[in-house]
């Protein structure tokens, strides 16, 4: 997107807010409140994935950076940690790590867990009191000695600190398979990316540079194909790519050949369309002169036509890439589930419903699936919205 | 680290194997028909010969593919659809009378409906007061890029950021932290009836309403600026100026950004499948078509879903390339 320069009003200088007229200022809180609402839920998933586990579940995202007071549970020790002091028995411990909550408050009932403040004592009856300190440490006290085999129940309500980790990053790659998807996806991807555009580059040059009989007929059937939704395909593929299966031994169904050459098929006719468009739009001079001086057809196109396309080349290079990285139809159609052919959609989709409830999984896959294309996008985002802009008619 | 190395070759293989097609075959050319040299004193070359061959080298990677995976299959899935489950016995038109007794068909028709007088509205509509409104503030383009971002984000990916959104746990999901908040139970969106498909809907407009502005701000910054000072020496305020004079110029952008959506929506499959898979009503056909594929098994039906598709954008996908080629013919 270019940059547009502001206009500056007649009256010169002007100090921004002050001298807005109320539609002005509507108008830029309309698309403040827009793009918040834009991003908010890809920046709420951007910081639940680093939050820790127990807290992602227990407040919202947007509490993130505040204190959480949330009740807990915990149990004393039993009679064989008593020790005795003084003519009184006590059982010491912790309800958890010191440092890393602080008790608001306690009680010894289900029913009234809030009733005592840390430092307090309870009267459990018979003369023994329970004594909780704000930092976790309890003390349990007796005139008698002990005789429990399970400990008391302590109920209290903790403050937790915000907590942000890498944990979720680490179990996803560890345990899920993330990482080989991702792989896998690079695997599917750049072949998917790289075939059809050198395919499709030399067919552009033939259909406007050379001469051969049925030219236009080819590119205008090439065109025609367009309209074809790749829904039509998927069927007659899929028990195409069987029978030759059961032919050819080497040939399996689900492989990465099958998937490359099924996306290079599907994105050729546009490809095909955009590269031609804008090969016949090159100057007809440059061309003819090489031609002259003896060139071939193959040397005029890798030397001259192929440098020369290179805008072309990486607009529609980009939006193939990101087209085949967010595919998810496709890849199920030719790919297996298996965890050397899943690709991070597919994946993603897999936890959706495997692990719909564990958000820690969920929002960091997501996020390790998403974080390719928006640094594709962020980067090179003047070619991507170029290739868009040509490459609209695909859809989806 | 093997598995890297294994994807490496297995990358570095599959495009060598189609470099090694071009480069090899022009050099067997070359090598087949050399010049002949100095026949009786004439220098004979062979190179018209050569160059009436080598354009069918060059295209014929691509027509082989297209015809084995757009040609045939097309025309297989036709054939196809008049063909029992097993695509073995020839049933007739029994897929397409089925379909008009499928309460499942006729829900995905309603809901694709539906779909497609939502998103392509809403999109264009936010995209536009977007464009027009970004363009007026010196953080214009930092407010395009955030709005144009979900555009790189997969369906799937948006599902999933959607469904954190939609959840029920009010600690989890931010709306039912909102509705909650007001002392109402929290609710599953994705399960009311009739307006669950709304949901899903919005997760489509959050995607292309970036499309739609990016396209619709490019034409605005075509409108001449003669015409529209020209409005308002006329006295025409800003927005008598935005309806009379910039919406009607662009009226051919509008158009074909509307379509383009509308075609994405006609196929729009991973909202739906990662979503709710067409539970609580929402089906819409091309989620079906691969339920039919995939869980039934039935070919023959989901043959004929699959050409429903493709008569539902044809004649759009027609119309939008003859714009293009009508506009590349301009330039």
């Amino acid at each position: 997107m270019s940059v547009r320069m502001e206009k500056v009003g007649d009256s010169g200088l002007q100090l921004p807010l002050v001298n807005m007229t109320p539609g002005a200022l509507l108008a830029r809180l309309a698309l403040l409140l827009i793009v918040v609402l834009w991003t908010l839920p890809t920046f709420g998933l951007f910081i639940s994935s680093f939050r820790d586990k127990d807290l992602l579940s227990f407040s919202g995202w947007w509490t993130a950076l505040s204190v959480t007071e949330r009740g807990e549970a915990a149990r004393t020790g039993t009679d064989e940690d008593q020790v005795e002091e003084n003519g009184a028995w006590f059982i010491r411990g912790e309800v958890f790590q010191p440092g890393e909550k602080e008790i608001q408050a306690f009680g010894i009932r289900s029913t009234e867990p809030e009733v005592y403040a840390p430092g307090e004592s309870a009267d459990l009856g018979d003369g023994v009191t329970l004594t909780v300190q704000a930092d976790g440490r309890y003390e349990l006290r007796s005139p008698v000695e002990f005789d429990m085999s399970r400990g008391r129940r302590i109920y209290f309500r903790a403050a937790v600190p915000p907590k942000f980790t890498l944990a979720n990053y680490g179990e996803v790659v560890a345990s899920e398979g993330v990482d080989q998807a991702f792989i896998n996806t690079f695997t599917v991807t750049i072949p998917s990316t790289i075939i059809p555009i050198a395919i499709a580059a030399f067919a552009a040059y033939a259909f406007s540079w050379t001469e051969f009989p049925g030219r236009q007929l080819l590119f205008a059937v090439v065109v025609g194909l367009l309209v074809v939704p790749l829904q039509m395909s998927l069927i007659p593929l899929l028990r195409f790519y069987n029978q030759v299966s059961h032919i050819l031994p080497f040939f399996e169904a689900k492989s990465y050949p099958g998937i490359w050459l099924a996306h290079t098929g599907f994105g050729l006719p546009l490809a095909i369309f955009l590269l031609r468009n804008y090969i016949a739009g090159l100057p007809k001079e440059i061309i003819e002169s090489a031609r002259i001086d003896g060139a071939s057809h193959f040397q005029t196109f890798t030397r001259l036509i192929l440098p020369l396309s290179m805008p072309a080349l990486a607009s529609f290079a980009i939006f193939q890439f990101l087209w085949v990285w967010n595919d998810l139809l496709v890849a199920l159609v030719f790919l297996s589930k298996d965890l050397d052919q899943i690709v991070m959609t597919s994946q993603l989709r897999e936890l959706l419903g495997s692990r719909g409830d564990n958000w820690e999984i969920l929002t960091s896959s997501a996020f390790v699936s998403i974080v390719v294309p928006l640094i594709v996008f962020f980067a090179l985002q003047r070619y991507f919205v170029r290739g868009l802009l040509a490459g609209s008619v695909k859809g989806g | 680290m093997e598995r890297l190395i294994n994807a490496i070759v297995a990358i570095v293989f599959g495009v060598g194997l189609m470099l090694l097609y071009f480069y090899g075959s022009n050099w067997l050319l070359d090598r087949l028909l050399p010049d002949r040299g100095l026949v009786d004193g004439v220098f004979q070359s062979r190179e018209k010969q050569r160059e009436r061959i080598r354009p069918w080298l060059f295209v014929a990677p691509a027509l082989v593919i297209l015809g084995i995976y757009l040609v045939y299959p097309a025309l297989q899935t036709l054939f196809l659809s008049f063909f029992d489950s097993d695509g073995e016995a020839f049933v007739g038109l029994a897929n397409y009378g089925r379909a008009l007794g499928d309460s499942r068909f006729l829900e995905s028709i309603r809901n694709n409906i539906l779909w497609l007088l939502v998103v392509p509205s809403f999109s264009v509509v936010f995209g536009l007061l977007i464009a027009v409104l970004a363009d007026r503030v010196s953080w214009g383009n930092i407010a395009k890029s955030l709005i144009f971002m979900p555009m790189a984000i997969s369906f799937v990916g948006a599902s999933v950021i959607w469904k954190f959104v939609y959840a029920i746990n009010p600690d989890i999901g931010f709306l039912n932290a909102i509705y909650t908040s007001g002392g109402n139970e929290a609710v599953d969106v994705l399960q009311i009836p009739f307006w669950n498909s709304f949901f899903l809907m919005a997760i489509l407009v959050w995607i292309q309403t970036g499309f739609a502005m990016v396209l619709l701000s490019a034409a605005l910054r075509g409108v001449p600026e003669e015409t529209l000072e020209a409005a308002r020496i006329d006295g025409a305020n800003e927005v008598q100026t935005f309806f009379r004079i910039m919406v009607p110029q662009i009226m051919g952008t509008i158009f074909v950004v509307w379509t383009t959506i509308v075609i994405t929506v006609l196929k729009v499959f991973d909202i739906v499948l990662a979503m709710t898979n067409g539970n609580w009503n929402t089906q819409v056909m091309a989620n079906l078509m691969f339920d039919q594929m995939f869980r039934a098994f039935d070919t023959g039906y989901a043959s004929f879903l699959a050409l429903v598709i493709m008569v539902a954008v044809v004649p759009i996908m027609v119309v939008n390339i003859r714009r293009m080629n009508r506009e590349e013919a301009m330039r």
